[in-house]
């Protein structure tokens, strides 16, 4: 809501500056974005009429004019504004002043012509943004008059962000009413008086929907003038509330809806055929609007119509074909109160916000519509004439807003409050806001104005009490009060020990998007089971990340091309899965590429490769309390992985994640020079662990047995781990890999891999022959079960 | 058979051998040849039995002088040597101690989620506990529970992500409390951090960003315990005695509600322009009641603050949007 202190100042009598009644509103929560000062600074400006004006010999876009300015004789002034035009009124800059931007005006030539002043225009004096030309002042201002007082300068325009609840503070009318609350003063609204019916012409008016339009006023004026004018002083109010003036009638409905908050209509009488009918929409039926935009409404939408045809969107906005055009002599005037919830929403629906449907959605006071058209009738006639029909009142009682009495308990307010007020004080504040209250020093019963409609319950008032005496004057208390424990299970690791474990080990964390496009999905072929928005902002974020895998790719991309040599990244995020059910999962997503160790005097220039990963997440689950035992990995295809380099990772017999290295092929689509080795992890998964339980380690000694194995190719470490841990078992404490080699020596089609064998038995020494015996049965189970035997052996 | 005489040259000989050992295996055969078995004084021991009974005493005690000094001569030309050896070795050891040491680069957290851990490590050093949900929630839990009706306008006041199906990405971690006042009882004293959308992409907004709301109810729980919280929390997170002022705004879900400003110190300490930092309120008694909890008994008051709000006026980050571009040179800063 955007508004001219003048303006305001014309409803109450105020100490404060614009800029004190911005921090006074705000303080009291209507927030003032803005104060702009207009028309300081513009000593020597001056109306100018310009008296002859006529082509600059020497340049073809400068004229020379002549302006009177109250002087003897009129100054010569070069301009080349195109608006500039015999008997213009315009700003006139006199010699020896100077303009807001700091500008001194001096006697100057302009192409060998002599100027002596300069015609403005509006930005140059601080008055607006049109640039186009000249700024063109009423005709009825006078030569040589100062601009502040042709203008109504100097104002201030304020700018308030208005909450939803606060639809009162919508208009002039109630910003007064909250200021003098504040400033406990009273408000003088300008008077109204009913209109001497000069007319009987009147129109039918029907509720058809009376619970949607409770309330219609209407009123025929017949006869105005079409040639009239808006006065000065109303288009600038308007202008400075951000309205441009579109002739009397609009002008008045607009001036009405700043002043008063009730949004108002004007129609065409000669386009109403019958009478008015307010009645839902039939579902597509069409009209076209005041702005040229051609809708089809829903069932669901109010229109005001005729007996033919829709007129107006209700409370939203007027037909084109009803409005009121330059040749309208007879006009029907509409206030009317709409349920908000039949306006909400709507508007929004059809891309559209107007000053009335803003108004109507949050509710405009259910006892303005007479006041409202007698103040439009009186401003039409005086500024057009006409004479003014009966009034016509439409209404249906059961379906309008009634007042409200709510019950305000003194000991409630001051114990939400922490206050000790007395229920005098909370009488006074209240009175303040034009409520009606009774009080037995206890209870206080309130009845709040109709057009106060956020006011319903006994804590509403308690805002208002708390408002009115300031947040900042309300007490403080420190925390304090009883002791009590939020216990952290143990068993559930918490997020920040995972985050310091990987940010130890060199990874740094990033955030991305939640939201993916399709092409990044189709790039890693993970587009399967992907939640698309309903409503995105954009193709490149129209749909709900399957992975954590696109954004990884995406930043080690980006900061590849910065010549980053190394990366080590991760994320933790939601990620999001339709199908068969939705699911949404908090994951960690790895990504390793580039230098195995940063580049050093000291360090290899060798790069990652996927066991540097797979190390890193054995670390991991080392540091988050996992047990090797409840760790296994498997190869395993996900259609984003290169085929020979891709594993699943299970914790306790259940798949937890995937890693390996990105496929080389969407590498090479995606312009990655490098080699991405990729992973990702149900987090919730892996933060679980067990609690320790103390074992003895035992006192006597290890022994440790190396065989040097030939294994088919086919043949994984895994599978001899778990075959020499089966058969080895309890006896068992480790079984290292030490070596693995394939190549010269060693038969094509075979590799060559020696492990450890670490035993131990706690109570006692093993035995040689014990220990020899496990070995031989190892060794028969190797060979028996995947053809695995000892080197040197056939 | 060496005289007197004889025996000092044995002896002078001997010494000027060891004194030419240039190493320990030397010295080592020099003591071999005269102390070993077979050593040259050895023999001239085993000689004196070839001597007159009178002369073999004197004789043996002669030799049996120079054994012992020469075995301590070869002993301190052997610590000579060991400790030339030490020395050799230590300067061959010797390394340019500021070539760089061999390790591997550090990582570091998001600026976020170092500015949200703080957050919350203050939260819990008050009592409070870290509650979390989804992202994606529906009308009820984001809304309707709050005290936002249906096409309500303060729900234009978020700009919300839909899915086909009618659900919605939150538009704030208020559901959380909806779902901790549902399933626990009172008292709460929760904060709810996490990730939130809003359908708004400008300088100043991004369609994600992180929230921490907070949600405290008890019996007795006034605005002034409120106004007192946040003061305490604003001056430790910014280790700062900030100033602060609440003005009166509105959400559906808090009444009275307030925009909480600090007013921002300048690089020279000078008291800077207000700052608007978070949102609060008395929790509404319709949001108590629509969670089962007895709003005459209850009260309780709640917050919500944006976290990368916090992390750039903590590290003077100017601009929202570096936040998710993900640049190494800029996250990196924040280790």
């Amino acid at each position: 809501m955007r508004f001219s202190y003048n303006w305001l100042r014309e409803w109450l009598q105020t100490e404060s500056t614009a800029e004190q009644v911005a921090e006074k509103l705000t303080a009291a929560g209507l927030e003032a974005d803005s104060v702009t000062p207009l028309g300081l600074n513009l000593d020597g400006v001056v109306v100018g009429e310009i008296v002859a004006c006529e082509p600059h010999p020497d340049a073809d876009r400068l004229r020379v004019c002549q302006v009177e300015y109250g002087q003897a004789e009129p100054a010569s002034i070069v301009c080349g504004a195109p608006n500039a035009r015999l008997g213009l009124k315009a700003p006139l800059a006199t010699i020896g002043s100077e303009l807001p931007g700091g500008f001194k005006i001096k006697p100057a030539k302009l192409r060998g012509v002599e100027s002596f002043g300069m015609l403005c225009s509006a930005p140059e004096l601080g008055l607006g943004e049109d640039k186009s030309g000249l700024l063109e002042l009423p005709s009825s201002s006078q030569a040589g008059q100062s601009i502040v007082d042709a203008m109504a300068l100097p104002d201030w325009v304020i700018e308030l962000d208005i909450t939803p609840n606060r639809a009162d503070c919508f208009s002039i009318r109630g910003i007064a009413h909250e200021l003098a609350a504040i400033e406990s003063t009273s408000i003088h609204a300008p008077m109204i008086e009913t209109a001497a019916v000069a007319s009987e012409r009147s129109v039918e008016i029907e509720l058809l929907d009376a619970a949607d339009c409770p309330r219609y006023v209407g009123r025929v004026i017949e006869g105005i003038d079409p040639q009239a004018k808006t006065p000065d002083w109303m288009v600038q109010r308007l202008e400075r509330s951000g309205l441009r003036s579109l002739g009397p009638t609009v002008d008045v409905t607009n001036y009405v809806l700043l002043e008063l908050g009730q949004p108002m209509h004007a129609f065409d009488l000669e386009q109403i055929s019958g009478g008015i009918r307010v009645r839902r929409a039939n579902q597509d039926e069409a009209l076209t609007l005041l702005d040229g935009s051609e809708i089809k409404a829903d069932a669901d939408m109010l229109l005001i119509a005729d007996h033919d045809k829709p007129l107006a969107l209700a409370g939203i906005m007027g037909g084109a074909d009803s409005a009121v055009s330059d040749q309208t002599r007879d006009i029907l005037l509409e206030s009317a109160w709409f349920n908000p919830a039949t306006i909400s929403g709507r508007a929004r629906r059809l891309g559209m916000a107007t000053d009335s449907s803003h108004r109507f959605e949050r509710g405009v006071d259910p006892s303005l519509q007479k006041l409202a058209i007698e103040r439009a009738t009186a401003l039409i006639i005086e500024i057009a004439g006409g004479q003014p029909g009966p009034l016509i009142d439409q209404q249906s009682a059961e379906h309008l807003p009634q007042a409200v009495e709510i019950e305000l308990r003194v000991e409630r307010v001051n114990r939400l409050l922490g206050t000790e007020l007395s229920a005098d004080k909370m009488a006074d504040l209240l009175r303040r806001l034009s409520m009606q209250l009774e009080s037995d020093g206890e209870v206080l019963k309130v009845r709040p104005p109709l057009r106060r409609r956020d006011l319903a319950i006994e804590v509403d008032l308690i805002e208002e009490v708390a408002r009115l005496i300031g947040y900042d004057h309300l007490p403080s208390e420190r925390p304090g009060g009883r002791l009590f424990s939020q216990v952290r299970s143990e068993r559930m690791t918490p997020d920040r020990l995972v985050r310091d474990s990987l940010q130890a080990r060199g990874f740094q964390e990033i955030m991305t998007w939640s939201f993916v496009s399709a092409e990044d999905l189709d790039q890693l072929s993970m587009n399967e089971s992907s939640q698309p928005l309903a409503n995105p902002l954009s193709v490149e974020l129209g749909i709900l990340r399957t992975s954590l895998l696109p954004g990884l790719v995406r930043t080690a991309s980006a900061n590849l091309r910065h010549q980053q040599s190394r990366l080590r990244l991760f994320e933790v995020g939601h990620v999001f899965k339709t199908g068969q059910a939705f699911s949404e999962t908090r994951r960690l997503g790895l990504l390793m590429a580039g230098r195995r160790e940063p580049e050093r005097w000291n360090q290899a220039a060798v790069d990652t490769d996927f066991f540097d990963l797979k190390g890193e997440l054995e670390q991991l689950l080392s540091l988050l309390g996992h047990d090797e035992s409840e760790i296994e990995v498997q190869a395993a295809q996900r259609n984003w992985l290169h085929p020979g380099q891709a594993a699943e990772l299970r914790l306790n017999g259940q798949v937890i994640g995937w890693f390996g290295q990105l496929h080389p092929a969407m590498a090479a689509a995606l312009d990655l020079d490098h080699s991405l080795f990729v992973a990702e992890l149900a987090l919730d998964d892996i933060v679980q662990r067990a609690l320790p339980a103390y074992h003895s380690a035992g006192r006597y000694p290890a022994v440790r047995r190396d065989l040097a194995l030939i294994a088919p190719d086919g043949v994984s470490a895994a599978q001899i781990q778990k075959i020499v841990k089966s058969v080895a078992g309890t006896l068992l404490e480790q079984c290292i890999i030490f070596d693995v080699y394939a190549g010269k020596g060693i038969e094509s089609g075979y590799k060559s891999i020696a492990i450890g064998l670490i035993f131990r038995e706690v109570s006692r020494t093993l035995t040689d022959e014990e220990v020899e015996k496990v070995k031989h049965d190892v060794i028969e189970a190797l060979q028996q079960d995947c053809n695995v035997r000892l080197r040197g052996t056939v | 058979m060496a005289g007197q005489d004889g025996h000092s040259t044995i002896l002078q000989s001997a010494l000027a051998e060891v004194a030419g050992a240039d190493e320990l295996r030397s010295l080592d055969q020099i003591r071999v040849d005269w102390l070993g078995k077979k050593g040259k004084l050895t023999a001239e021991l085993k000689n004196l039995g070839q001597l007159p009974p009178e002369q073999r005493r004197e004789a043996g005690q002669a030799i049996n002088q120079i054994k012992r000094e020469l075995a301590a001569g070869i002993e301190q030309k052997k610590v000579e040597l060991e400790q030339a050896a030490l020395n050799a070795r230590l300067s061959s050891e010797s390394i340019d101690v500021t070539l760089p040491g061999r390790s591997l680069d550090p990582g570091g957290p998001h600026p976020v989620t170092r500015a949200m851990e703080r957050i919350l490590d203050i939260f819990r050093g008050l009592g409070f506990a870290v509650e979390t949900g989804p992202e994606v929630e529906d009308d009820y839990y984001n809304f309707e529970a709050l005290n936002f009706p249906p096409h309500h306008p303060a729900r234009t006041m978020h700009d919300t992500f839909y899915l086909p199906d009618g659900r919605l990405l939150r538009t704030h971690t208020s559901p959380v409390q909806v779902r901790v006042m549902k399933n626990q009882s009172p008292p709460y004293r929760v904060v709810a951090p996490g990730r939130v959308f809003r359908s708004d992409s400008d300088q100043t907004h991004t369609p994600q960003f992180h929230q921490i709301e907070g949600l405290l109810v008890d019996e007795g729980v006034s605005f002034a315990d409120l106004k007192g919280m946040l003061n305490e929390f604003i001056q430790a997170y910014f280790e700062d005695e900030l100033e602060m002022r609440l003005r009166p705004s509105y959400f559906p879900f808090t009444e009275p509600s307030a925009e909480v400003d600090i007013r921002w110190r300048n690089e020279d300490g000078s008291p800077g322009r207000w700052l608007e930092v978070l949102g609060c309120g008395m929790v509404h008694p319709n949001v108590l009641k629509n969670c089962g909890v007895d709003a005459e008994r209850y009260t309780g008051y709640a917050f919500g603050l944006g976290v990368e709000r916090f992390a750039m006026l903590r590290y003077r980050v100017d601009d929202l949007r570096l936040f998710f571009d993900n640049d190494l040179r800029f996250l990196q800063q924040f280790r």
